[in-house]
């Protein structure tokens, strides 16, 4: 750590810039020096430096106003004001400037020692949050969303769009077609990120329960509220609730809910105190909610109030092109979640893979490249491993003529072209095999 | 190895015998006997390391690699308020107090094993520094920083691996 961290020296007195240069050289930090504000703010513009050691008194512009130019400039440097004077007053304004400390000359070693230890743990703390707020952002990055198709590029471009607003987003598509996982790229890409992501499954729960799960509950308020209970609401404070499977709740929760997106406030259950809570909502739902409102089982007002945006994803049928990518991002995702070897998958599984239906979508896909993973050979997912069943999808109809010469050249390719054990093999005599090939004009491959 | 002011020749021996033996160079001590007034600074009153350490090579009038001085008297640099020794990096010469290494300054019982080995310790150190070496993390290795002098007492007085790896071919065995 020490060798990486750069310090400069700004003082008029040279025998101090020598003494402190020589020091900190010694102790493994890259050191430069100035001999006045002026030269330090023109090497501060050319260069950053992690740790600035200023004396207050200079010739010119002193230290104070040095360090006030440099929070100008934006700089993240700590800022560390020397003096000769101790004097209570101007370390308290140095401090109130936002310096990191005020040390009085001549230093005791200790302190010195002390008080750049402690500069670089807190400039190691600074640059470690911000790799963990990378790594946070990495991980709740689109990096889930798979694939290169124009259906997914669309979803992404409107995730892109929409991530920055505020506005209400309702996102539909088929079961298992990423819904949540559109949401999460939403909220990671907004300006809410470092706040909660609150996932509340509407489906799952009974009104009253999903009535206290969204917006908490006070003890006493049922049989069981032993305690007071944030609700979800109040959870997402300053991030986003996602509300999956909004179609499914009850009409009186409708009214609740609209309630909560125009006021943005509650009560708990069984309490009388308004809460309020800045949250930004995402709704999903596998059903048509147009529909609905027509039918009249959910509130119109509602819908608009959610359906400012609307992202539909497209089911995994209508982008084939994608399955590739998927498989292959599935395959890395298992084989190291069980510590395996990467594994491939044979050309022929791929290819019924693109022709299956998938009516569970991508999460089906998910799951069929787990469990081809734990059952297959560990060197590749072969298409044995495969539950396709007879859900494979084929685009073009075949006559039978083409399904009976198709399957002829397919046996005497096996056999050689051998005509009597494919004839054996095809349980006719060999002058209708013969006839057979002449008819379709078979000829063997070279 | 240039002693100024009043040691024990046993003392100075011992210091030389055992730089001798970590750097397997042969180790030669003088003792000088140059004027410190001019480098007393009565405000302060103390001796500014700085100017003794530029004076330094002036002292001998032989051609050594490295030149260490061990002094008795109370070391400064102008932005510190003590030094246990000083040295820049790569440069031939250091400078090492035994001073503020003598238990009695901080009221302890006159230890004059401790003050032999700390001595030893911070004269390796600071040569080690001449040598292009900076502080070390390891804290074992002599050239570990020491802001204090239990600090000295923790550390051992030889090099780490590391630290070894990076002196020059040494030209006698130990």
């Amino acid at each position: 750590m020490a060798d990486k961290i750069s310090i400069l020296i700004v003082d008029d007195e040279e025998s101090v810039r020598d003494s402190l240069c020589n020091w900190f050289i010694e102790d493994g930090y890259s050191v430069e020096c100035a001999e006045n504000a002026k030269k330090a703010l023109q090497m501060l513009e050319e260069k950053d430096f992690d740790i600035i050691l200023a004396d207050i008194k200079m010739p010119g512009m002193d230290g104070m106003e040095m360090h006030r130019r440099i929070k100008t400039l934006n700089r993240e440097s700590i800022v560390i004001i020397m003096t000769a004077f101790a004097s209570v007053d101007t370390a308290v304004q140095a401090l109130k400037d936002g310096a990191f400390d005020y040390i009085t000359k001549p230093f005791d070693p200790d302190d010195l020692s002390h008080l750049i230890r402690n500069a670089a743990a807190q400039i190691s703390l600074k640059s470690e949050n911000e790799a963990l707020k990378r790594r946070v952002t990495t991980l709740e990055n689109v990096e889930d969303l798979i694939g290169r198709s124009e259906a997914i590029r669309k979803v992404l471009e409107q995730v892109e769009n929409v991530a920055q607003s505020n506005s209400s987003v309702i996102i539909t598509g088929e079961s298992g077609t990423g819904k949540e996982l559109v949401a999460r790229a939403i909220h990671a890409n907004s300006p809410r990120k470092y706040f909660p992501l609150i996932s509340v499954h509407c489906g799952a729960l009974t009104e009253s329960l999903l009535e206290s799960e969204l917006f908490g509950h006070e003890k006493g308020a049922f049989t069981g509220a032993t305690f007071n209970r944030k609700g979800r609401f109040e959870m997402a404070d300053g991030g986003t609730i996602f509300l999956d499977e909004i179609a499914t709740i009850s009409p009186k929760m409708q009214i609740e809910l609209l309630r909560v997106l125009e006021t943005k406030s509650f009560v708990r259950v069984g309490g009388n105190k308004e809460i309020t809570s800045d949250f930004r909502v995402i709704c999903a739902t596998n059903r048509d909610l147009k529909t609905m409102v027509k039918s009249g089982t959910f509130r119109e007002d509602l819908f608009y109030r959610l359906n400012v945006v609307n992202i539909a994803i497209p089911p995994l049928r209508e982008r084939v092109d994608d399955i590739p990518m998927l498989v292959n991002h599935f395959i890395r995702k298992y084989c190291t979640s069980m510590s395996r070897d990467l594994i491939t998958i044979e050309p022929a599984a791929l290819k019924q893979l693109e022709k299956f239906e998938f009516p569970g979508n991508v999460r089906e896909l998910e799951n069929m490249i787990e469990r081809a993973i734990v059952i297959g050979n560990g060197k590749e997912i072969r298409l044995k491993d495969l539950p396709l069943g007879r859900e494979v999808r084929d685009s073009t109809v075949e006559s039978l003529e083409e399904l009976e010469k198709k399957h002829i050249e397919q046996i005497l390719d096996k056999y050689g072209w051998n005509v009597s054990r494919s004839a054996r093999a095809l349980n006719v005599d060999r002058v209708t095999l013969y006839n057979k090939i002449r008819r379709y004009n078979l000829k063997q491959k070279e | 190895m240039l002693s100024f002011g009043l040691f024990d020749r046993a003392f100075l021996r011992r210091v030389a015998a055992a730089t001798e033996a970590e750097y397997r160079y042969p180790v030669i001590s003088e003792e000088c006997h140059s004027e410190l007034n001019p480098y007393y600074n009565p405000a302060r009153r103390q001796y500014d390391g700085d100017r003794l350490l530029h004076h330094l090579p002036y002292c001998t009038k032989s051609d050594y690699l490295k030149i260490v001085g061990l002094f008795r008297v109370d070391l400064y640099i102008p932005v510190l308020t003590y030094i246990f020794g000083q040295a820049v990096l790569g440069d031939r010469s250091a400078i090492v107090s035994v001073y503020r290494l003598r238990n009695e300054l901080y009221g302890l019982k006159q230890d004059e094993g401790l003050l032999l080995s700390r001595t030893i310790k911070e004269v390796i150190h600071e040569l080690g520094h001449t040598f292009g070496l900076i502080h070390c993390q390891n804290l074992a290795c002599v050239m570990h920083s020491s802001t204090y002098v239990e600090e000295i007492d923790l550390k051992g007085s030889a090099f780490c691996s590391s630290c070894r790896e990076q002196l020059p071919v040494m030209p006698i065995s130990p």
